[in-house]
């Protein structure tokens, strides 16, 4: 055993920069041949004419580009973007205050954060499911009601917008917990203590202190889930149904039933540039704090 | 003539089963620089807490008093204090002139004055406004971000300004300067320091009055030459400076002296109010209070114990000659250097002598 890690300390040892590459083969390679490569091929795929059969054929076109900039795409494309930020400021507006009592929870903290990441414990499909024996007019809550007497007819949840913002919501609202929490779990409360002899009420102490110290967790928070949020169709699949299609059940659509690959790389491509504008933007309000808060 | 400005009477204060504070009582004079000096855990900090009203006292645990006022359940924000803190607290996200401003803004300072006020505040520390007003906090050295936090807290013209160990984190040479500035400023702008501080020489260099705490207790309440010559229990003799202690017994009086019978030696110690034969008696002498001499040559009327030297340190201004005694005690000497290249200390390792020192340094400590 021990002969074993000299030896492999011995061959890294004097050659740093062998150790720093053969640390990084792995990863690099995996992106490389995973991430990179699919990526090129989507955009080759994306300027090529569609093939009759599905998949392409040689030549070079911007028309699935511009097919994307028809009133039917750009209105999914519209409600894609609305509901992905609705979904982000109602998970910020549940989540900011949850993970603050999170880590202000003492002994209790860690207990607390492990049950906000217990639901991905089980699949997210499954939780979906879940969901939709929740909504339906047959389901628990309507049931619940009904017999409660409330309400005399059931209340049409699922297939709903609401039905698919619940679903947006439950799903990704621990991604927007997770780094609000750790930017207030390591917030130095000496500086609260600090504020208040300095005159500061609670009020002011919140916003003048412990908000813009959490803000780099809150920008990665709404990242975490607008990104996925735009890109999601699961959700919007099983609980939206037919009606309430998003950016990403027309992709998905493209590469399987219509068997149009050009025309979905396109539409992935646009979604990606969406995105690239989200994360600019979080990185220009990242360096705009001040080292400290990072 | 005595104006107290703070006025802590029989506080207690516990967390759970631990009492932090037992029935403390002390008075700060307007104007004065106090400290609370003591080890960690013997309740300093609290108390300066129970002060900035960060901590409440136990119910039925005393009062606090700021100006008269009884501030038991007033919130930090509505007493008229500030505070440095021990890591200097520092808004991160704010550049030193906003951190400056934050207390002014809170109070609803017209924005007008708000910029000339910062100036004067980085003035009166010492910082130069036009490099560091609007740098940021990770851009300041340790010492810098002292004078920020310090500045933030005076801009507010607090009547009393609330100091934990603000200078533990900054080198000897910058705590020393600091030390005498904190001391000019405390004169100057006529505001009553509250020091917290575990460094004995830090709290005898600057307080006016020095509080010892041990234990959540105040052991001995004075001025730095009263604790230090005067200590009254072995542990404030013990934690400020240096002791060497003697025991005995008390044998009989002597007109203003009493003799003591101990282990190593009789020696006379001042009459004690309340003495009476038979008692325990502890005693602390300081080594600059000592000499060494030979056996044989005791200076008539001087206490002294016999031993054998067992190293002889030398300290740049001072030697200390530590002598161990018959029951096998070490007893520490401190003389002046006079020069060992010139004049160097007969003694050496293994020598025979004997440490003497006058009945009237003998300080007689109570039990704790």
């Amino acid at each position: 055993m021990a002969g074993l890690r000299q030896r492999l300390l011995g061959f890294f040892h004097p050659r740093p920069q062998a150790r720093a590459w053969a640390l990084l083969a792995p990863g690099t390679l995996w992106l490389l041949v995973f991430f990179l490569v699919p990526i090129l091929i989507m955009l080759v795929y994306s300027l090529m004419p569609r093939g009759v059969y599905g998949g392409v054929r040689p030549g070079f076109t911007i028309e699935h580009y511009a097919r994307f900039f028809n009133p039917l795409y750009l209105e999914i494309l519209n409600r894609t973007l609305l509901w992905s930020v609705a979904a982000t400021l109602i998970c910020l507006v549940m989540g900011y205050p949850l993970a603050y009592l999170i880590a202000r929870s003492g002994q209790w903290k860690n207990v607390l954060m492990f049950l906000v990441v217990l639901p991905f414990w089980t699949s997210f499909l499954v939780r979906t499911f879940a969901m939709i024996f929740l909504m339906r007019d047959t389901g628990l809550i309507n049931t619940l009601l009904l017999r409660l007497g409330v309400i005399t007819q059931p209340i049409p949840m699922l297939y709903t917008p609401f039905a698919v913002m619940t679903g947006l919501v439950y799903g990704f609202l621990p991604f927007m917990v997770l780094p609000i929490y750790a930017s207030l779990e390591k917030l130095d409360l000496s500086l609260l203590e600090a504020a208040e002899v300095l005159g500061a009420r609670p009020a002011a102490r919140f916003w003048k202190v412990t908000f813009p110290l959490s803000v780099p967790g809150v920008v990665a928070g709404c990242l975490l889930v607008f990104i996925p949020s735009l890109g999601s169709f699961l959700t919007s699949d099983l609980l939206g149904g037919a009606k309430q299609v998003m950016i990403g059940n027309l992709i998905q659509n493209q590469f399987s039933a219509a068997r149009n690959w050009p025309f979905g790389s396109a539409a992935s491509f646009i979604v990606m540039a969406l995105v690239l504008v989200a994360v600019l933007w979080y990185l220009r309000i990242r360096d705009r704090a001040p080292a400290g808060v990072r | 003539m005595t104006d107290p400005i703070v006025q802590f009477t029989h506080v207690s204060k516990s967390f759970g089963e631990v009492k932090a504070v037992k029935d403390i009582s002390f008075e700060v004079q307007r104007g004065e620089f106090f400290s609370l000096l003591g080890p960690s855990g013997c309740g300093k900090t609290t108390t300066l807490r129970l002060l900035a009203g960060f901590e409440q006292p136990d119910e039925d645990g005393g009062l606090v008093r700021i100006a008269g006022e009884v501030v038991n359940r007033k919130r930090p924000y509505e007493r008229e204090i500030g505070m440095v803190f021990q890591n200097y607290a520092i808004f991160p996200h704010l550049s030193v002139e906003k951190n400056v401003a934050f207390g002014l803004e809170q109070h609803r300072v017209p924005r007008a004055e708000i910029p000339e006020r910062v100036v004067k505040a980085l003035e009166m520390v010492r910082l130069d406004v036009g490099q560091f007003a609007r740098r940021m906090p990770n851009q300041l050295s340790g010492g810098q971000r002292q004078r920020v936090a310090l500045a933030r807290a005076l801009v507010l013209r607090p009547a009393i300004l609330l100091l934990d160990e603000p200078l533990g984190a900054i080198d000897l040479k910058l705590r020393k300067e600091m030390q005498l500035e904190l001391k000019q400023l405390n004169k100057s702008l006529e505001i009553t320091f509250v020091y917290v501080t575990h460094d004995q020489e830090e709290a005898l260099t600057m307080s006016d009055r020095i509080a010892v705490m041990d234990n959540a207790r105040i052991a001995q309440l004075g001025s730095p030459a009263e604790i230090y010559e005067n200590p009254r229990t072995p542990f404030v003799a013990k934690f400020i400076g240096e002791s060497n202690f003697f025991e005995g017994t008390a044998a009989r009086g002597l007109g203003d002296r009493w003799e003591v019978a101990g282990g190593n030696a009789t020696f006379h110690v001042p009459a004690q109010p309340g003495l009476q034969a038979g008692a325990k008696v502890r005693i602390a002498v300081r080594p600059e209070w000592m000499d060494v001499c030979l056996p044989e040559t005791i200076p008539a009327g001087e206490n002294a114990a016999t031993g054998t030297v067992r190293d002889v340190i030398y300290l740049g201004e001072m030697m200390h000659v530590i002598v161990t005694l018959a029951d096998g005690t070490d007893c520490t000497v401190a003389l002046r250097n006079e020069g060992q290249l010139i004049k160097p200390l007969p003694w050496k390792r293994g020598d025979r002598a004997a440490v003497s020192w006058l009945p009237e340094d003998c300080q007689v400590l109570e039990e704790e």
